[in-house]
């Protein structure tokens, strides 16, 4: 399901339509929202490296982290940043967002910049001025696929931060432009959703054509700040989590898949819902007195039982009564229908019928027409 | 009791290094301690500074930005410690930002400003330091509740405060240890400051009163949760601790819950 996600943002755009579009949320009893992003920019990266994605470039909107920090991530995974061909731009909102360093050095208050600066990421020192933000990504993306129809993708490591310092409609502006631009191939973002107000959020799915929310294994009854109390359980929890995507297609069809996650040594891991659940859920099914299911060996034995109605052929070839011959086998079967009992099978690995006849006021079977009282 | 010997709270952090061969285990990190009216978290705000300016790591150096209390409180507290702050701030190593009385300037741009130049301040220690290759610097906030109130409680510009002083940790590898109180936000339904300052937290410190009331023998219990645990060896570290504590005059006693005799 990670994996479909990597896809459909592999994958990009059609011609004339929107770029698919992602949000990432989570929330502090499951903060793992930034393990997903890194997840995705790495599939990402490797995908546009190996040619094998719409896009021919990566634009990356630092907030949360420095340039240098998604640098060495994508060294560690092996993923070559410094090729002969530029691929990624960082535009970074993280050094100095509002500009407090510049104007620091102005005033010739400040000390030496810092060493961020030879990382090569264009800085970005006004995070509030929306129209800039934007046009600096669409430059940005055009200086590495330059002029044409190749495209490239977007991402946003936290879209709270721009939230902070602008309002949601501003910044609903900037993500449906930056959606609607025709040399954007997909984008995707990452928001914590309990730092704002729910229609915040809402506002952010509307606009995205994926949602992956993350949430802890265990939801909390208590509300959603961290309850140390469950420590013993937390201890063993915290790291894992369930992962849910919500896929909207372009007829409306909405369709949600579910995958847990557990976080190991800086890297998340997917894996399908565990049968182990699912064991525990049929446990926790009320005890009744009935079966709702049959046992395998009760599956068994039903399916041999002989409906009265089928050929009961025992090895021999089935001979339908045509009206001409006398059936040879008739008179043993007539037998025990008269004691009451209706076939005794000696071979005992066949399912049988027992009837009981109530009484002898019941009939037996006749030919004799039971209407023949009526007066018709 | 021998004052070297690791405790629960610096295995908990990753501070036990008995071949003093690793770097400072908290560079780079921002750490967040959170308590209540009932424990107080100062005393792990004390220990990292005593740990942050002990005579083994000569490179050291402390800013403190003080918010809470006076500089003597600080170097009573430290002495039984057995730190001499008085000493450390002669040598160059411990800067004291005596904000007690500060108050940002009323109005938006005026407060603002106010914050940039504190900004500017430490900005200017830690660049300086850095270039007299004194590569561990531990910057301290105590505490950040005050900080908004100084501030004329604007909660954004003091987080853009956090956030900047956060740059000056993936510069030049510095680490931010910074208070703040939980319970002054518990009414709020959703409690913004608090919420950013434990996403931004690699390590989160919570000092709270036991579940079951108060105790003679145990003042409290500590969770330490790290985030991010840095293993080159691939040897797992504990992520979630807990443990009891009770403080003393000249250090804090850190255990097990139920294994104090």
């Amino acid at each position: 399901m990670a994996e479909s996600i990597c896809r459909a943002l592999r994958d990009g755009a059609l011609q004339g339509e929107h770029a698919p579009a992602l949000t990432i949320k989570d929330s502090i009893v499951s903060p793992f929202g930034f393990h997903v992003f890194t997840h995705l920019l790495t599939q990402l990266s490797s995908n546009i490296l190996a040619a094998k994605s719409q896009s021919r470039g990566l634009v990356l909107v630092a907030f949360s982290r420095s340039p240098s920090f998604y640098l060495d991530l994508l060294n560690r995974k092996g993923i070559h940043v410094a090729s002969s061909q530029k691929w990624i731009e960082i535009l970074d909102c993280y050094t100095d967002p509002l500009g407090w360093k510049d104007a620091l050095l102005a005033s010739g208050y400040g000390g030496s910049l810092s060493n961020e600066a030879s990382t090569g990421a264009s800085l970005c020192r006004n995070v509030k001025d929306m129209d800039k933000l934007y046009s600096s990504i669409i430059e940005l993306g055009k200086g590495i696929v330059g002029q044409g129809k190749v495209r490239f993708c977007v991402a946003i490591d936290s879209v709270n931060e721009i939230l902070r310092h602008a309002s949601i409609s501003s910044v609903a502006g900037l993500l449906s432009n930056l959606r609607s631009n025709d040399r954007v191939s997909s984008i995707f973002w990452l928001s914590h959703s309990d730092l704002h107000e729910d229609r915040v959020t809402a506002v952010l799915e509307y606009m995205s054509s994926m949602v992956a929310s993350i949430e802890p294994l265990n939801q909390s009854a208590y509300g959603h700040r961290c309850n140390w109390e469950r420590l013993p359980l937390l201890k063993h929890n915290f790291w894992k989590g369930k992962f849910h995507v919500r896929f909207k297609r372009r007829n409306g069809r909405v369709r949600v898949m579910s995958e847990e996650f557990y976080v190991e040594q800086l890297a998340i891991n997917f894996r399908s819902i565990s049968s182990e659940d699912e064991i525990v859920n049929r446990s926790l099914l009320p005890k009744v007195q009935f079966n709702l299911q049959l046992s395998e060996k009760e599956q068994f034995d039903r399916a041999k039982v002989v409906l009265p109605f089928e050929h009961q052929g025992t090895g021999k070839p089935i001979q339908i009564y045509d009206g001409r011959r006398s059936l040879t086998d008739g008179k043993s079967e007539a037998e025990p229908v008269s004691t009451g009992i209706l076939q005794t099978n000696e071979n005992s690995s066949k399912g049988e019928i027992i009837y009981l006849r109530d009484s002898d006021d019941e009939r037996p079977d006749s030919d004799e027409d039971p209407d023949d009282d009526l007066d018709i | 009791m021998d004052q070297r010997a690791p405790n629960l709270l610096d295995e908990a952090l990753g501070l036990v290094d008995e071949e003093k061969t690793k770097p400072w285990p908290l560079s780079s990190r921002v750490v967040l301690v959170e308590d209540r009216v009932e424990t107080s978290g100062a005393f792990v705000l004390h220990h990292l500074l005593k740990r942050a300016l002990s005579p083994h790591s000569s490179n050291d150096v402390v800013v403190f930005l003080a918010f809470s209390q006076p500089f003597s409180h600080y170097d009573r507290v430290l002495r039984k410690l057995g730190c001499n702050l008085t000493a450390q701030r002669e040598n160059n190593r411990f800067f004291f930002l005596d904000l007690l009385m500060s108050e940002f300037p009323d109005g938006d741009e005026e407060n603002k400003d106010g914050l940039v130049a504190l900004y500017g301040k430490i900005e200017k220690v830690v660049s300086t330091s850095f270039q007299e290759n004194k590569k561990c610097i531990t910057i301290v906030i105590d505490d950040f509740s005050l900080m908004e109130v100084a501030a004329n409680g604007s909660t954004n510009y003091v987080l853009d405060f956090l956030r900047y002083c956060r740059t000056l940790t993936s510069a030049f590898g510095c680490s931010l240890v910074v208070l703040n109180h939980e319970d002054i936000y518990s009414s709020i339904e959703r409690p913004a400051l608090i919420l950013q300052m434990e996403y931004l937290a690699d390590i989160l410190i919570k000092a709270e009163p036991l579940a079951t009331g108060l105790a003679t023998d145990v003042h409290g219990q500590l969770t330490v949760l790290n985030k991010e645990i840095r293993d080159e060896q691939g040897s797992s570290r504990n992520k979630i601790c807990n443990f009891h504590f009770r403080v003393k005059e000249n250090g804090v006693e850190y255990f097990y819950p139920g294994s104090k005799t």
